[in-house]
């Protein structure tokens, strides 16, 4: 599996992806997203084990950015999930994001069919630490939990659009700070004057470092995927991961023929518009 | 897309804090273009392998600065005959005497860098020997 989803990576995973697509649809995908230092990882290792201890196998998917300079990056998610590693039913693949924005990298969506195909029951994905708007999460996981660090800003900050609208699970990490109770109640007010249609987006405050608070948030996601399953809303969750990777595959198609494109076309003279106009109309039709 | 970055594992292992030339040398591959994964400290052979084989990694870096480089560096060596990953490429770099680093070096470490080693030269031999292995398993 470590070297399939290499080939995912290098853009050679498609026949694999198409001899093994008939085997996915079984794994719960869970998406853990926030900003940087919220705890991410540690909150990870908590599920890990919790998912362990129910005798699940787990794969994580953790993802990190590239450098936009040297292309190069530095996956540091593991150090959060040491205690996994020699567990055989615990697969952990670290990602470089390798310039793809939303918080995810290319390769992700492949990584977590992979995972589902080869006979995972729960598959975490961890985003890039992410700052207000990097939602691509909302559309491959069933489940969305998004982890807020107290201190960092007041009810205006909750109200926001963005990372804010995708939760599904709001969780308030690191219990023990002085402002995490502040913190609580705002999401709380936030919440209590918004209209919610379905499912209203749960609270769980933890600290995932002493592992307080973990099974509540796993009672939480249990009881947004029943749900989904109830209500249906499953189906639609798994075409929206669908349509996501489908419109991945495209753009990243698309983008390869339009960079060649800008670099084979003359543009001398020409301003930005009339260039892109003359770009796109080069562009064989599809 | 295409031209995946090389990637490894940086490790520390056994009773040994200290991480700051695992670390200058993690910063040093990443901004060679190398996608580094830094396993933290404290980790056992057997856990440094297995990340190794899940991640997919091209080479393992060890750094040992606390003595014990004659215990975990073999260890390291039987752990990826046993996964079946003896492909990887295994290098390591601590405050280590010459006749240790030329006996593991005959146990099948492939390079010991010691202190003073330019970090030109590491990120030299990174990208030739573990791109050897690359271009082997693709």
């Amino acid at each position: 599996m470590a070297r399939a989803i290499s080939w995912s990576e290098s853009g050679r995973g498609g026949d694999l992806i198409r001899a093994l697509y008939a085997k996915t649809g079984r794994a719960m995908t869970l998406g853990l997203t926030g900003p940087p230092g919220v705890g991410k990882s540690t909150l990870a290792s908590g599920l890990v084990r919790k998912a362990r201890s129910l005798g699940k196998r787990v794969g994580v998917v953790s993802v990190d950015p590239s450098s936009p300079f040297s292309h190069g990056a530095l996956l540091g998610d593991r150090i959060r999930l040491a205690e996994h590693f020699t567990d055989e039913c615990v697969f952990i693949r670290s990602m470089a994001s390798r310039g793809h924005l939303g918080g995810l990298a290319g390769a992700t969506a492949d990584a977590v069919l992979l995972m589902d195909a080869f006979g995972f029951d729960v598959v975490l994905i961890e985003t890039v630490g992410v700052g207000q708007s990097e939602v691509a999460i909302a559309e491959l996981a069933h489940t969305v939990l998004v982890a807020l660090q107290p201190g960092s800003g007041d009810s205006i900050q909750v109200l926001k659009a963005g990372i804010m609208e995708i939760a599904d699970v709001f969780v308030v990490n690191k219990a023990d700070h002085p402002m995490a109770d502040q913190l609580r109640r705002e999401i709380r007010s936030t919440m209590e004057m918004l209209q919610w249609d379905g499912w209203v987006p749960e609270l769980v405050v933890t600290q995932a470092l002493a592992g307080t608070g973990i099974d509540e948030l796993w009672s939480a996601v249990e009881r947004h995927v029943a749900y989904l399953n109830e209500t249906g809303e499953m189906e639609m969750r798994r075409r929206d991961a669908f349509t996501h990777q489908v419109r991945q595959l495209a753009l990243g198609r698309l983008e390869q023929r339009l960079n060649r494109a800008i670099r084979d076309g003359a543009r001398d003279g020409v301003d930005p518009y009339e260039a892109a106009e003359r770009i796109l109309a080069s562009l064989p039709k599809f | 897309m295409n031209e995946r970055p090389l990637r490894i594992v940086i490790a520390k292992a056994g009773l040994d804090g200290h991480d700051r030339g695992a670390k200058v040398i993690a910063r040093a591959l990443r901004d060679a273009g190398m996608e580094v994964i830094y396993t933290g400290l404290f980790q056992t052979p057997e856990q440094i392998v297995q990340t190794a084989v899940q991640e997919d990694a091209d080479g393992i870096g060890l750094s040992i600065l606390s003595g014990a480089h004659m215990t975990l560096f073999p260890l390291v060596v039987e752990q990826l005959q046993a996964q079946g990953a003896g492909d990887i490429v295994f290098f390591g770099g601590g405050t280590i005497p010459p006749d240790d680093a030329q006996r593991l070096r005959d146990l099948g470490v492939r390079a010991i860098f010691t202190p003073g080693a330019p970090l030109q030269d590491i990120v030299d031999f990174v990208r030739s020997e573990c791109g050897k292995r690359r271009a082997l398993v693709g």
